[in-house]
């Protein structure tokens, strides 16, 4: 089997149309995630007991099953209840709530770094428990969180084919759409590949770069 | 709260009203009695140093009075008003966390490890209270948090974050920062406990400078007897969660009347 140059550049539109499904569901389920995370975090700190346990044992159970299982129950199970949704919410739902609760954790270990000092300082000119976070507390447990939320950006992206199995038209869906038209799956598999490749390591890089910047900007010399 | 509050007065009426009374106070950590039915009295614009042996409780009295701990029983009053608790229907019941954040604001607190916030410089650290807190503009945060750094020697690092300051220039920081809110009563906990001998001197004189110029009431915890010595207008020498003998500076430490504190200033002017 030889490898066809012209079938590739033929190709090339359509996967570059599914690159794009593939960042959007990548993005738009970062973002979920990253919010749903901070309430998962923020949820298992509020004094209220029931709530805190409530999080916490659904953030466990997130994290103990597999995602794949988690996007059919959204998409399959969840008609069966009267909440049919489409493809790409059902997909960005269940992405975005397996990774907010990799996230919550991530968060949960930044805050935990904050020494107790900050928090009592913080105290001591009555700065009310909001704006405790929001200046205090949220800057420093940043630095130490961005490695851990930059690899579940790339991990994140990395999953993005796991919503083919529903029909989300992105990468590998694509290619898989190839595949059976033309009988050959040699190209078009390569070629996602590559695509995660070429988008995977610089953004490791980046994710690197902005970590240094953040501990820069907010004067953490460390 | 196991107490009958009956007793406990709503507040504190009449002539020469505490500027801090602790009423029977007491701090438990499980089974642990670390505070044993406490009673201080501190006026206003008094300097009261609390010295004694390490775990007698010393740290736990300023922290509960900055609201860092909840009490066990007892009820601790700032300016004749109960702090701890707060009156309601002709009851006084635990603090609500409003309550506590209007008496909080009569009392600052300086750290034995400083405790700047790090991604903040000098100035920073400073405007943080007065700004977020008292709802000061920028400007006026920026006027008073200079002026403060003034006072404290520090105005030529106000842009350095604390990472690059020393340790006394760092709790220096601290005390323009707790002094930026405007309190009433300053709390200093071994503040010089973690600097070098050398800059000791840089943080002490600041204090002294304050009990010169400002008519704060203060509780001081430390080992340097000869600051407390000098500056001191009484000294509470604690053991074992309780006063065991308070005085007069020059009769505290000159002649002490318990076989404790004759013990401890022993052991410790022989350590210097
Ligand atoms: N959070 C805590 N949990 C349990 N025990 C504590 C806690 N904080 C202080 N203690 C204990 O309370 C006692 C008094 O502590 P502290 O007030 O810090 O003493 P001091 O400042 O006089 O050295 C010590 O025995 C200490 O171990
Ligand atoms: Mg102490």
């Amino acid at each position: 089997m030889e490898w066809r140059w012209d079938w590739v550049w033929e190709l090339a539109p359509r996967f570059v149309d599914a690159t794009g499904k593939t960042l959007i569901a990548a993005g738009g389920g970062y973002t979920i995630a990253i919010i749903l995370g901070l309430v998962f975090v923020l949820a298992q700190r509020t004094p209220l007991l029931p709530v805190t346990l409530v999080v916490r044992e659904f953030v466990e159970l997130i994290r103990s099953t597999p995602l794949l299982l988690q996007i059919f129950f959204v998409y399959y199970v969840g008609p069966q209840f009267g909440l049919t949704l489409s493809p790409w919410t059902a997909g960005l739902i269940a992405i975005g709530v397996h990774y907010g609760a990799y996230l919550s954790e991530v968060y949960r270990g930044g805050i935990e770094s904050v020494p107790k000092g900050q928090w009592e300082a913080a105290k001591a000119i009555n700065l009310p428990i909001v704006t405790t976070y929001r200046r205090i507390v949220i800057p420093q447990a940043l630095p130490p969180a961005v490695a851990g939320m930059g690899n579940y950006l790339v991990g994140i992206f990395k999953d993005t084919p796991m919503l083919s199995v529903i029909g989300v038209a992105e990468l590998m869906h694509t290619a898989t759409a190839v595949g059976a038209e033309s009988y050959r799956y040699l190209e078009p598999y390569t070629m996602v590949g590559a695509i995660f490749l070429a988008v995977s390591l610089p953004s490791a890089f980046a994710i690197n770069v902005f970590e240094k910047w953040v501990r820069r900007t907010l004067g953490m010399t460390k | 709260m196991t107490e009958n509050m009956e007793s406990y007065p709503l507040s504190l009426e009449g002539d020469g009203i505490p500027m801090v009374r602790f009423q029977n106070v007491t701090k438990r950590y499980g089974s642990l009695v670390v505070l044993n039915q406490l009673d201080i009295d501190v006026s206003a614009g008094e300097m009261v140093t609390i010295i004694g042996p390490s775990g007698s409780g010393k740290t736990t009295v300023l922290r509960m009075l900055m609201t860092l701990e909840t009490i066990d029983d007892g009820v601790i009053y700032v300016e004749g008003e109960p702090l701890t608790h707060m009156e309601r229907n002709g009851r006084l019941v635990p603090a609500s966390s409003a309550h506590l954040r209007r008496m909080r604001s009569k009392i600052g607190m300086c750290f034995q490890h400083f405790n700047l916030f790090p991604h903040m410089t000098a100035l920073g650290n400073c405007m943080e209270g007065p700004v977020q807190v008292l709802g000061l503009s920028r400007k006026e945060a920026e006027e008073r948090s200079l002026e403060l750094l003034d006072m404290v020697g520090m105005i030529e690092k106000r842009d350095q974050h604390p990472s690059r300051l020393s340790g006394g220039q760092q709790q220096r920081v601290a005390i323009a920062r707790a002094l930026a809110m405007r309190p009433k009563v300053m709390l200093f906990d071994e503040v010089t406990s973690a600097l070098d001998p050398e800059v000791i001197s840089e943080v002490t004189s600041v204090i002294k400078h304050l009990v010169d110029t400002h008519n704060l009431t203060m509780l001081m915890v430390t080992h340097q007897m000869g600051f407390a010595k000098e500056i001191s207008d009484r000294v509470c020498f604690f053991f074992d969660g309780a006063i065991e003998e308070q005085g007069a500076p020059t009769k505290l430490f000159e002649n002490p009347e318990r076989e404790r504190t004759q013990q401890f200033l022993n052991a410790v002017l022989h350590a210097n």
